[in-house]
């Protein structure tokens, strides 16, 4: 990265602080407008956190990304699902609407702990 | 609309209800065959390679049990249909393979010999049915025999349990060759209809598969995945399921998580079995008849 940095022009390098401090900017746009953004691995055979406490009324963004193959997640309490496709982030928007405690599981066949590749959602008052 | 084997054949009007409690004379079986129809039997979710002792200590003994309780049957089915998940997942291709080959090998234990396969997602779901084509050969196809077509559709291949659209049109394309009132059987592994689409029972584009299948009017689903019996009609289309050969699962959201049935040292074998259907000349419907593991009646 020296290397680089000491040949990059200064204009340049000023335009890559800018484009990304814009990309942030975007970020935390969309975190205020949408609320927290919740970041959730999967890789056989867990989510990480396994455990996803939001608030009741309050918006969330859940961002899945897949540390190594397909799989999915179904949080059928919550009514919502979706694919964790390798290689790209994917989001849900929620805005819970009742307190409890949700479980949610894999529901795209990954292997021999599919079955147990579980989690919960715990939305509180 | 719930309905068990024994209403559902009350309710389609077969008196050969009584066949399928176990009353019958041997002599019925007589006409179970040749001209007047035929006999094939359904082995189901064989799960070879599973090992837990506290939900099946005899995990190697209890598929070569049922292969000699149908080398029993009289008279002989004229052939097998093994729906889907021959062998216990795993993660490494090499012991899928192993599996599956004895798998095979066991299978091929069996008197009758014109033997077919197709995947569950235990089998395929891991690598597109790779393994498994190498082995059984085609994931999907159809055929014909003494007046029935029949038709195996692969749901599990596609690890989101889907058909597909190529899939679904290679149906439609089949279908087209039948007359509208052909006696037609599909096999699958998973239930085409939302059985209990939280416990994964259910084919994501079944629907789609089902609209298709409308059209005809005498069409009977045979299928494995839940590990049980269980009845059900979607318009005029009927679904059976079948047992495991491995490990009873519960009742649909009988319990708050899908998990096998403990081995019952009291019963063992209890939820485990096999069928076999009785496909008669001129009648719409099918007599099934449930075996259990050693081949008693149920």
């Amino acid at each position: 990265m020296k290397a680089i940095t000491g040949k990059m022009p200064a204009v340049a390098l000023a335009v890559l602080v800018l484009f990304l401090g814009a990309s942030l900017m975007d970020v935390c746009a969309v975190a205020d407008e949408t609320g927290q953004v919740i970041r959730i691995t999967a890789k056989r055979y867990e989510y990480n956190p396994g455990t996803i406490t939001v608030k009741k009324g309050v918006p969330v963004v859940l961002e899945f990304t897949s540390l190594d193959r397909l799989h999915g997640f179904n949080c059928p309490g919550l009514g919502i699902r979706t694919d964790i496709v390798p290689g790209k982030a994917t989001t849900l928007r929620l805005v819970p609407q009742k307190a409890g405690t949700f479980p949610f599981h894999c529901d795209n066949f990954c292997g021999s702990g599919h079955e147990g590749m579980t989690g919960t959602i715990v939305v509180t008052e | 609309m719930k309905i068990n084997r024994r209403d559902f054949l009350k309710l389609a009007g077969y008196g050969s209800a009584i066949f399928v409690s176990g009353l019958a004379a041997p002599g019925r079986w007589a006409d179970a065959s040749g001209e007047n129809g035929f006999l094939f039997v359904q082995m189901s979710d064989t799960h070879w390679g599973f090992s837990n002792p506290a939900v099946n200590p005899d995990s190697t003994g209890t598929l070569r049990k049922a292969i000699a309780a149908v080398n029993d049957l009289k008279p002989q089915p004229d052939f097998i249909m093994f729906t889907g998940d021959l062998t216990h997942t795993t993660d490494d291709e090499k012991e899928r393979r192993k599996r599956m080959t004895e798998f095979r090998d066991i299978a091929g234990g069996l008197k009758v010999k014109k033997l077919n396969y197709m995947p569950g997602e235990h089998d395929a779901g891991l690598d597109e049915g790779a393994v498994f084509k190498d082995i059984f050969g085609l994931t999907r196809y159809s055929f014909d025999h003494k007046g029935v077509h029949f038709i195996v559709l692969d749901n599990v291949s596609d690890p989101t349990g889907s058909i597909g659209d190529e899939q679904l049109q290679w149906l439609s394309a089949d279908l087209k060759k039948q007359d509208k009132g052909a006696r037609i059987v599909v096999f699958t592994h998973r239930p085409l209809f939302d059985l209990a689409p939280d416990w994964d029972w259910h084919t994501r584009d079944g629907a789609k598969a089902l609209d298709l299948l409308m059209p005809w009017t005498n069409v009977t689903v045979f299928y494995g995945h839940i590990h049980q019996e269980n009845h059900r009609t979607t318009g005029h289309i009927t679904h059976h399921s079948a047992r495991g050969l491995m490990y009873p699962l519960p009742a649909p959201y009988s319990v708050p998580k899908k998990m096998p049935v403990p081995w019952d040292s009291a019963q063992p074998y209890k939820g485990l079995g096999f069928r076999s259907v009785d496909a008669k000349v001129g009648k719409a419907a099918y007599d099934l008849t449930e075996y259990g593991v050693k081949g008693e009646r149920l």
